[in-house]
């Protein structure tokens, strides 16, 4: 895909995020950290609930990146987990993923990355870039 | 807390993790991937995260205080199934800032001598 342009908003995408979500991201990524599948757990130390694995979140974003031109294409990615993204049960959590060209060069694009949940960004400085 | 010593000093893991084609379709379920010729662009932590924590175990780092702060990714080639991939991990820096100590580990995945991904985690260990 190479006719991305700099300044290019991308279309958002939206990922729903439930406790079910939590476990199947835990058993792929083999982290069983309780507090993102134990509510008792996670409220005794100190968290509102049980809350997403930053990187199942980044995961999500990934997966959005993937989308422009194929996971094969995505040659780096970060970002900084700025605030928990917190899953009551019985409910999908909406995250919102967008994206915004940033730069072209060399056959590579830059891609800034917001990550939105109930209007709170989760994620920070989110970037990835994608070989053309 | 973190010997300084330990800074800059990389711990080569003596294990070798075969990538099964279930555990990219796993990876690739959880996010909606349909393309499972290569695993996902963030798989590398199913590996890294165990490995890193099994290296630096004598480290005095104390995992179970310890916040996620960021995460960088550098794919040189797509992880595929058959891969037989070792780990490597770094304390890059540790500081301590308002009580709480900010540590990098860097962590590499090789296949022989070939470097596939480069991984950064910074890690707040809560005071």
């Amino acid at each position: 895909m190479s006719n991305l342009q700099v300044g290019q908003e991308l279309a958002p995408k939206t990922f729903l995020i439930n406790r079910a979500l939590l476990v199947s991201y835990a058993n792929a990524s083999g982290d069983q950290n309780p507090i993102h599948q134990n509510e008792e757990f996670a409220k005794s130390v100190g968290l509102p609930d049980v809350i997403a694995h930053g990187m199942l979140t980044m995961a999500l974003a990934g997966k959005y990146l993937s989308e422009i031109n194929g996971s094969e294409a995505v040659t780096e990615f970060s970002a900084r987990f700025t605030k928990p993204v917190v899953v009551p049960v019985n409910t999908d959590v909406a995250l919102i993923i967008s994206g915004k060209v940033a730069e072209i060069s060399d056959g590579f694009a830059k891609v800034e990355l917001t990550a939105l949940c109930n209007d709170v960004k989760v994620l920070g400085m989110a970037k990835g870039v994608i070989k053309l | 807390m973190l010997s300084p010593d330990l800074v800059g000093r990389t711990f080569k893991g003596a294990d070798t993790t075969t990538v099964s084609a279930e555990a990219i379709s796993k990876f690739a379920a959880v996010v909606g991937e349909n393309n499972l010729a290569v695993a996902p662009p963030t798989f590398a932590i199913s590996i890294t995260l165990d490995q890193s924590q099994k290296l630096l175990q004598d480290s005095g780092l104390d995992w179970t205080r310890v916040v996620h702060g960021d995460q960088k990714f550098e794919i040189k080639r797509p992880i595929i199934a058959g891969d037989k991939l070792v780990c490597s991990s770094t304390i890059e820096s540790a500081r301590v800032m308002a009580g709480n100590e900010i540590v990098t580990v860097r962590s590499d995945l090789h296949s022989g001598a070939e470097l596939i991904v480069s991984t950064w985690s910074t890690l707040v260990v809560r005071a």
